[in-house]
């Protein structure tokens, strides 16, 4: 059986460390905050401005100064502080933010990645993305292993790229992704519950390794 | 007697500044810090065929979305413009240009036209459309494409607080694009909630200093809208 989304989120988590600098993207990767392990303190990084992100305000207690990325209200943490955009893109370009967690249409065995436009779609822009898979020490793509029956993780992708060589690791509903983005090359580490290599190989055009130390169905707790 | 920057409203502090054709930084992050007032002041003078740097193009009748359906605007520099209709509508008939950079790119360009730095090298889009045409040169052993320096004939910002002097202070993240912007135009223009006497607001606190703001405008009534309101539900 596939990870829901919120397992996937959860399997995400994993690869945040104690002391990170997080940047979370939009949609599932935003689900990665709910499932921070236990004991260990993180910051959350809001490419308009903001570190240490709390959580959704109180009904009634919504203050239209104080957003994040995807311009939803949100609140302050006694770790807060705010900056302007060079300051907080300074962060990024420059290697200060541990992980990026966020979606993609496209990833490529190199560790390409394509997220921000379809050719011939109203394109609405790359925001912050390339600046974060550019500077971000690791990034990780959390993304549906296929869309529309088609596969995501590809040879090449086909679509206009949001960075080349950029991804270290890709979490999809069917397993977790390892891609050494200096050599290149992709290694299957973890599959989901019910899943096999065979499941993978017929739902994934990229060529891949599979790890010696490869984890059968991970659990997950769901929510 | 030093020079009067106080306007008392934004219709006058844009009289002899804006007019067609010009560049103009618009502060704000989606509706968040955005100078609404100078934007409406913007649409009174029907000044047209401007090109504005903003991070977004606001939505159908709010922020820049306002100018978008006056047809004043000519060509937008932004990162993400996302749902708004009346720009879509624009930009496929071919009315519309639009040119994307990525989000630190284009606060680091106007930071560094501010600054006096011509241009840059930056990692963003190396190997992507947005390096297409530009210089890409290696340092250390990584590939670098050079951006330029974005400079404004005029700016408008939104801040919280700001003094007679021209001295500003934010409020939380509606800070954004303001303060590189107010550094990045010949003239910048600052629209503000409380405006207050020099000496008022703690000079270590101080995020913008005076000499970056040539005009300042306070504003009556403050309305901020929220564009995507998202709670938490107390237990019952």
């Amino acid at each position: 059986m596939a990870w829901t989304r919120d397992q996937m989120a959860a399997r995400a988590a994993q690869e945040i460390e104690d002391g990170f600098y997080v940047n979370l993207g939009i949609g599932i990767p935003t689900l990665v905050a709910n499932f921070i392990p236990d004991g260990i303190t993180v910051q959350l990084h809001s490419e308009n401005g903001m570190l240490g992100m709390g959580p959704f305000p109180w009904e009634g207690e919504e203050d239209p100064d104080l957003i994040n990325a995807g311009k939803q209200t949100v609140t302050e943490l006694p770790t807060t502080s705010f900056f302007d955009s060079s300051a907080s893109f300074a962060m990024v370009r420059g290697g200060h933010i541990d992980i990026s967690i966020l979606g993609a249409l496209q990833v490529a065995e190199n560790g390409d990645l394509a997220n921000w436009m379809i050719p011939g779609k109203m394109v609405k822009g790359m925001g912050g993305a390339m600046d974060l898979v550019a500077g971000v020490r690791r990034v990780v793509v959390l993304m549906e292993h296929t869309a529309g029956g088609k596969p995501k993780l590809l040879s090449a992708c086909t679509l206009p790229l949001t960075g080349k060589a950029v991804v270290d690791m890709v979490v999809t509903d069917l397993g977790v992704f390892a891609i050494d983005r200096k050599k290149g090359g992709v290694t299957l580490v973890e599959t989901a519950p019910g899943v096999s290599v065979d499941d993978i190989r017929a739902a994934t055009e990229a060529a891949f390794a599979i790890s010696p130390a490869l984890k059968h169905g991970t659990s997950l707790a769901s929510v | 007697m030093a020079i009067n920057k106080v306007y008392p409203d934004a219709v006058t502090a844009l009289a002899g500044v804006i007019r067609d054709g010009i560049t103009i930084m618009a502060g704000g992050f989606g509706l968040c810090g955005i100078p609404t007032a100078l934007i409406e002041a913007i649409r009174l003078s029907g000044a047209k065929d401007l090109t504005v740097v903003s991070n977004n193009a606001g939505i159908d009748d709010a922020g820049l979305g306002v100018l978008l359906q006056t047809r004043q605007i000519r060509k937008m520099i932004s990162s993400y413009v996302g749902e708004n209709a009346t720009f879509a509508r624009q930009y496929l008939a071919g009315e519309l240009e639009i040119e994307f950079n990525p989000q630190g790119t284009l606060a680091e360009r106007i930071r560094a036209g501010g600054a006096g730095v011509p241009a840059f090298f930056t990692k963003t889009g190396v190997g992507t459309q947005i390096a297409e045409g530009k210089e890409v040169r290696e340092f250390d052993g990584q590939s670098y494409v050079m951006e330029r320096g974005l400079w404004a004939d005029l700016a408008i910002v939104h801040a919280w607080k700001g003094d007679t002097e021209g001295n500003l202070v934010y409020r939380k993240t509606a800070r954004n694009f303001n303060p590189i912007m107010a550094t990045a135009a010949t003239v910048t223009v600052a629209e503000v909630e409380e405006l207050v006497e020099p000496g008022t607001i703690d000079p270590d606190h101080i995020i913008t200093p005076g000499i970056f703001v040539k005009r300042i405008v306070k504003l009556g009534s403050v309305e901020k809208r929220i564009e995507q309101r998202t709670v938490r539900k107390r237990a019952a």
